[in-house]
């Protein structure tokens, strides 16, 4: 049984470390032969799957921003049936990050003012018009801003410790990076010259939300994000199975974990009974990371939150308690917070992050996509992090062409 | 408007990358700045091939090779070398990709002020000892020191001078049927770089693979010469800049198997973990050829028996069947799925998690 030999392997991987992990990854996770076995079974339930749902092909999402990077880097849709459509979610944090708070990260940057950003946020464009406005951090930095890349908050502490300068960090992220920002504010390691623009967003409301947007063509299998259910935990998508009746599989993001949790969907199908199973299990665990958890709802409160392109969601978003105020950036400088009633559509002319984000559009049915909006000229958010549905198709060539081209060469 | 205004209305370090900003800047405002006539001497090649180097004919079946190259890192010297031998070895390389063998060298240095002359010193040193002892004379150059400020540390470009006997590699001879094998590790350089200048604290054992290929490319050529149709060493931009620049310059379908690609465990690691991709990680001592299909186990043979023992063969080339397939690099994953390998585009920065 390969589910037998996956779920072995990861308890041996987590065993290695260094350049040996990568290679038993390679040889239980990546590696063809299982992966050929796997598929061979997608394709024999996948006929009686269409049947039992009467939706074909049978949509199923996956909600993470690396799922489908592996997806689309390890070439997966080329080896489904075409009963299965694999649909990317709103699984990129970077890709819904409001204009708003990017145009005043550039605006604090150019003032003078250090700006901490991850890399994939240092290219997000904000509300600028192209040609025209700086529109992103690094085009700040070009002119003149001051503007850092780092990997985490971490990095953003040490530094601002050393020199004592003014500065912020643009956090931005799910519940993964969440912890990251709320650990150090609530042990009291931020230093006073660095406050926070706090960006951070909830997955399960947007999740709802999709399933809202899907209604006539309905989500028909969900592979649940793994790196966010290390924190917020495997029963957190709970609701997906008994409000929705979904079939779930929290999934890790090797090829064979993905194959895996396609397999399970349609064998709950065929079965008839959707059911929520933790995929990964080497990583995730049904309650999560608690103290993460508790760090989190310690430094923040839950707040109505606006997506780009989509608006307002409500209790979807994370806000610093009135007690942590102090690293509060918006609060500091005196800016107002973004508000249903003052936002507007924060998406550039045709561009179809919003749809793509919610897995009504794929990036090749955007104008813009791979004509004006490339990875080197993000015109759009999703194209702008590694995460980012266009972002992945445009750097691994997503969209059909590639299967046309093995199939063309008779070579798949 | 103009494709750079519109786009960008000022340079960013994208452009300075070697992927598909740098090719889009180098075709838009360099090459059309030239009128066509002066693409190149007659007889010979330049900006209609943007090759490794240029070819200025002396006589029947010989020719002058010419190449130039700025060379600037961070760090100035980093695991397994330093800009000197750097720009050495790229020099050195950038010759051979062309069929050529390599004679003299320029050099032109500009330092910063408040430089340590004892490190320049290392750094000619390395420059001038990598040359010689291939056999490559240094026939001049120049010295500048910039005030303060207006250099970062040191830059040098260097100029190489090779003369080609026989037929030059030129890439646009690629053709349906070639192999394509890579003659070393795959990425080790841009790794080696991008851990020296990133600190995420990781130990990370991997040296620059900076190396002059002379003692592969001169038996090779000598050997195999009329079998070599193509030759590149895949520097800024990496494997996937590389084949897709021939895919894209011969009109072909290009095929990658995953699973034959010679890339360290450490270093598949290390890129993984930034999110980069090691396809795209610059080498400085490996070459990637495009080789006559029933000569390639021959010539992978040969290449083996000189040393260059994780050589493999990685890809093949195909007719495009389709108008849009032209110029497209497909890769086989480990898994057995397909994409396609896109040529590296943007900065290569760090990702959120």
């Amino acid at each position: 049984m390969p589910v037998l030999r996956a779920k072995w392997s990861g308890a041996l991987i987590l065993q290695q470390g260094g350049a040996e992990l990568i290679k038993r990854l390679e040889e239980f996770l990546r590696r063809n032969e299982y992966a050929r076995k796997i598929v061979k079974k997608i394709h024999e339930l996948a006929p009686n799957a269409v049947e039992k749902t009467g939706q074909s092909p049978i949509k199923i999402m996956d909600f993470c921003g690396t799922h489908e990077y592996t997806i689309t880097h390890f070439g997966l849709r080329s080896l489904m049936p075409p009963e299965i459509e694999l649909v990317a979610g709103p699984g990129c944090p970077v890709c819904i990050t409001p204009a708003y708070y990017v145009d005043v990260a550039i605006k604090l940057s150019l003032e003078g003012i250090r700006v901490f950003t991850f890399g994939d946020a240092y290219k997000l464009p904000g509300s600028g018009k192209r040609g025209k406005d700086i529109r992103s951090l690094e085009e700040a930095r070009a002119a003149g801003g001051n503007v850092v890349v780092v990997y985490g908050i971490l990095d953003a502490i040490r530094m601002a410790r050393e020199d004592g300068k003014e500065s912020v960090f643009f956090a931005v992220g799910f519940e993964t990076t969440a912890p990251s920002t709320a650990s150090p504010v609530v042990k009291g390691h931020v230093p006073r010259n660095l406050t926070i623009i706090n960006v951070h967003r909830l997955t399960p409301p947007i999740m709802k939300y999709t399933f809202e947007n899907h209604r006539d063509n309905p989500i028909r299998g969900v592979i649940a994000p793994g790196h966010v259910s290390t924190i917020v935990g495997a029963r957190a998508w709970r609701f997906v199975v008994d409000d929705y009746g979904i079939p779930t599989v929290v999934a890790g993001f090797e090829p064979i974990d993905i194959l895996l949790a396609i397999l399970e969907i349609l064998r709950q199908h065929v079965e008839g009974k959707p059911r929520l199973v933790n995929e990964y299990t080497r990583v995730v665990t049904w309650e999560g990371n608690v103290i993460a958890q508790r760090q989190i709802s310690e430094c923040c409160e839950v707040v109505d939150a606006a997506w780009r392109g989509i608006g307002f969601v409500p209790e979807s978003g994370l806000a610093f308690r009135e007690k942590y105020r102090a690293v509060d950036a918006l609060h500091q400088y005196g800016i107002k917070e973004l508000s249903p009633e003052e936002w507007k559509y924060d998406l550039p002319p045709g561009c179809k992050c919003a749809e793509v984000t919610l897995g009504l559009a794929k990036p090749t049915d955007c104008p813009h996509f791979m004509k004006t909006c490339t990875p080197g000229t993000p015109y759009g958010p999703c194209m702008v992090s590694s995460e980012g549905t266009c972002a992945v198709w445009a750097r691994f060539g997503g969209g059909g062409l590639a299967e046309d081209i093995a199939k063309s060469l008779g070579i798949v | 408007m103009t494709w750079y205004v519109r786009l960008w209305r000022l340079l960013t370090l994208a452009h300075g990358a070697g992927g598909k900003e740098t090719e889009d800047l180098i075709k838009h405002l360099i090459v059309d700045s030239v009128p066509p006539k002066y693409w190149r001497v007659e007889g010979g090649t330049g900006l209609d091939a943007l090759d490794d180097s240029a070819l200025i004919p002396i006589a029947r079946d010989k020719y002058i090779a010419v190449t130039i190259d700025s060379y600037t890192v961070k760090p100035i010297f980093f695991p397994g070398g330093n800009i000197g031998k750097l720009a050495a070895s790229g020099t050195i390389n950038d010759l051979l990709m062309v069929g050529a063998k390599p004679v003299a060298a320029l050099d032109a240095i500009i330092a910063e002020e408040g430089f340590p002359t004892e490190q320049l010193k290392k750094i000619i040193d390395s420059y001038v000892s990598t040359l010689t002892s291939n056999d490559v004379a240094i026939i001049g150059g120049d010295f500048k020191v910039m005030p303060k400020g207006q250099v970062d540390g040191i830059v040098i470009a260097s100029t190489g001078i090779g003369i080609v006997e026989g037929k030059p590699i030129d890439d646009r001879e690629i053709k349906p049927g070639d192999k394509i094998i890579v003659t070393g590790y795959v990425g080790d350089h841009g790794a080696a770089i991008l851990a020296a200048q990133q600190s995420i604290g990781v130990k990370f054992d991997v040296e620059s693979d900076v190396k002059p290929l002379t003692s592969l490319m001169l038996p090779l050529l000598e050997k195999y010469r009329p079998y070599i149709h193509g030759a590149g060493d895949p520097t800024r931009g990496g494997i996937a800049m590389l084949v897709n620049d021939w895919a894209e310059k011969t009109k072909t379908v290009i095929v990658i198997e995953e699973e034959k690609i010679p890339i360290r465990p450490q270093v598949k690691e290390y890129a993984e973990m930034l999110g980069v991709d090691p396809l795209s990680l610059a080498n400085e001592g490996a070459a990637v050829l495009a080789v006559q299909g029933d000569k390639a186990e021959e010539i992978l043979e040969y290449i083996h028996s000189l040393g260059y023992k994780e050589a493999s063969i990685i890809g093949q080339v195909y007719e495009a069947k389709d108008p849009r397939h032209v110029g497209r690099v497909l890769l086989r994953s480990v898994t057995g799925g397909v994409r396609i390998l896109e040529p590296p585009s943007g900065e290569i920065v760090p990702r959120i998690c």
